[in-house]
């Protein structure tokens, strides 16, 4: 795969995106309207981030692009998405794996009554090929110390588990991997962990990422572009250095504000200057 | 004390045993991948008896096409109930599950019934040597087959749930629906698959104890019998449903022996698994083996 250097990337934005959303909007149980016309897109080969407050509908972006909206009663019930130019709209979970998108799960969601190796035979269900067993080795590789993790994968460390539910998303061999909040729990040396490994994985493997974080500034430090969110529309997207560089991002979501703050007596008084809506 | 009955009783404890085990096993199965109390265990083996013994005695089919017959149909039979009555029934309460399947057990019951009559049929013999000889112990040879196609059954569960990826994708649905999905395991497969399997092994189970004792209503009453085993092994552990299966055939036959000997109360035999139920169950209230829920704080 070609680097993350500056004009590869141009080549890849060039390129007809893999992922696409447009203008869609999601209801939960018929009543709850979540996402207002949101559309973003995923160029083949890029990792792109997707930021924004709690309740923003950002999971709910991967749940809609993945079909697991269908699994909470949700729906979409505008727009469409499409993958490789094909339409997902109404297609079951199932199906969409089998497509190439796999999603990595807010909280890791390992299943935590199997061996890790079992977990990452699981991850390869969708496959018949024969290069299962090889697979988990190059896994083991990427994650040397889950190799030595031989008891029920409940026991291991948020760390390594979140390690585990990214070997089992690789074991599926995706062309697209959602990533839900990686960094969710985990020691600022297992972020950079793991941060590392995703772009790892990008460069390696070309598997395109897209990536929901609470932690903007390193979503932003991997990705290649980025979308901000706010009450289930996109109300800024750019390039990710562009928007690490951004005044309303750095005040809303990375805190450079406070960076020359000496005391934090009137930190009840700072307020949001602004909205974006 | 007469130990060569006592033991003839344990024995025959083991072989029922391992039956109610194999039969305990199925119902966990189903209750494992959908979270559904089956109340119609004992009719499978109900209407797979029947439906072998139908085909051996009006089609004249030799005992292993009969079988394999009658476990094809088991297969059709299992995904069919699972389509027809269980999968409109997804996402409804808990007790409108169960009463359904209690509706089953009382149908099926009377049908067969309707269809073969009240009384209890002979399979026609099927092994030509009627008992043989095992470590001084006169035994008939159906227990002796019996034993080893427990055994066969709980091996093959155990190849099933570790080796296969189908069995490791209805373990990943018993533990969480939508990982399972997000991993792309369709769940209305593995559920349709849980009551096949669930239908195929307990029929197996129907035609040893029809070919041991003849077919009859009686059959049912394992579904009844499953309810301690399973509980004393823990609802949702497939190793504890054969150990709780084990117990409760042992249990039965020495509470018998107990009765006859000393007790004369007449029916130890019917009673004894259910006092042990509750022993166990003031003991240890998950069952022996059921799990609680490793949690990361």
């Amino acid at each position: 795969m070609e680097g993350t250097s500056q004009p590869a990337a141009a080549a890849i934005a060039a390129a007809p995106p893999l992922l696409e959303v447009n203008n869609i909007e999601v209801v939960y149980s018929e009543v709850i309207l979540v996402l207002r016309g949101l559309s973003l897109s995923v160029p083949k080969g890029s990792i792109v981030a997707l930021l924004g407050a709690n309740g923003a509908g950002k999971s709910t972006t991967l749940k809609a692009i993945s079909g697991l909206l269908k699994t909470e009663e949700g729906s979409v019930t505008r727009g469409e998405v499409r993958f490789d130019g094909e339409r997902l709209n109404g297609i079951d979970p199932h199906q969409i794996v089998r497509k190439g998108i796999f999603q990595v799960m807010e909280g890791r969601r390992i299943i935590s009554d199997m061996t890790c190796v079992e977990n990452l035979r699981l991850g390869a269900f969708t496959r018949s090929d024969p290069g299962v067993r090889r697979d988990i080795d190059m896994v083991f590789e990427y994650f040397p110390r889950l190799r030595e993790r031989t008891g029920l994968a409940g026991y291991l460390s948020g760390g390594e588990q979140q390690m585990l539910a990214i070997g089992r998303a690789l074991m599926a061999r995706p062309r697209l991997i959602l990533m839900d909040e990686p960094s969710m729990g985990l020691s600022p040396l297992l972020v950079q962990e793991v941060f590392g490994i995703i772009r790892k994985l990008n460069r390696d493997l070309g598997i395109t990422i897209l990536l929901v974080e609470q932690n903007a500034r390193m979503a932003l430090s991997v990705a290649s572009y980025g979308y901000i969110m706010e009450q289930g529309k996109v109300v800024l997207d750019g390039e990710a250095a562009a928007l690490a560089e951004n005044e309303d991002v750095k005040e809303f979501y990375l805190g450079g504000h406070g960076a020359d703050r000496k005391s934090f007596r009137n930190l009840k008084s700072y307020k949001r200057r602004k909205r974006w809506l | 004390m007469e130990w060569t009955l006592l033991f003839q009783l344990v024995l025959n404890g083991l072989v029922v045993g391992a039956l109610y085990g194999v039969v305990a096993m199925s119902f966990v199965l189903i209750y494992k991948a959908s979270q559904v109390v089956n109340f119609a265990q004992g009719e499978f083996l109900l209407v797979g008896a029947w439906a072998c013994w139908w085909l051996l005695t009006n089609w004249q089919l030799p005992f292993w096409a009969g079988f394999l017959l009658t476990l094809a149909f088991m297969t059709v039979f299992g995904v069919l109930l699972q389509i027809i009555v269980l999968r409109p029934l997804i996402g409804e309460p808990v007790i409108s599950v169960i009463m359904a399947t209690v509706g089953l057990s009382i149908f099926f019951q009377a049908l067969v019934k309707w269809m073969f009559g009240v009384f209890a049929q002979p399979f026609p013999p099927i092994f030509s040597v009627e008992r043989v000889s095992l470590l001084g112990l006169e035994v008939q040879s159906v227990y002796v087959a019996s034993l080893g196609v427990s055994a066969f059954i709980m091996l093959g569960f155990w190849w099933f749930f570790t080796y296969s990826k189908h069995g490791l994708a209805m373990r990943a649905t018993a533990f969480d629906q939508q990982v399972a999905q997000s991993l792309g395991v369709s769940v209305p497969r593995v559920f349709a698959m849980s009551w096949a399997i669930s239908a195929v092994v307990s029929a197996v189970a129907g035609v040893v104890v029809g070919v041991v004792n003849g077919v009859s209503s009686a059959l049912s009453f394992y579904g009844i019998k499953v309810f301690p085993a399973v509980i004393v092994g823990g609802l949702d552990s497939i190793v504890g449903a054969v150990l709780g299966g084990l117990i409760v055939g042992v249990l039965e036959n020495v509470a018998q022996y107990v009765d006859a000997q000393w007790l004369n109360w007449g029916n130890m035999y019917q009673i004894a698994p259910f006092y042990a139920l509750i022993l166990i169950l003031l003991i240890k209230p998950y069952g022996l083996f059921g799990t609680r829920n490793i949690e990361r704080v």
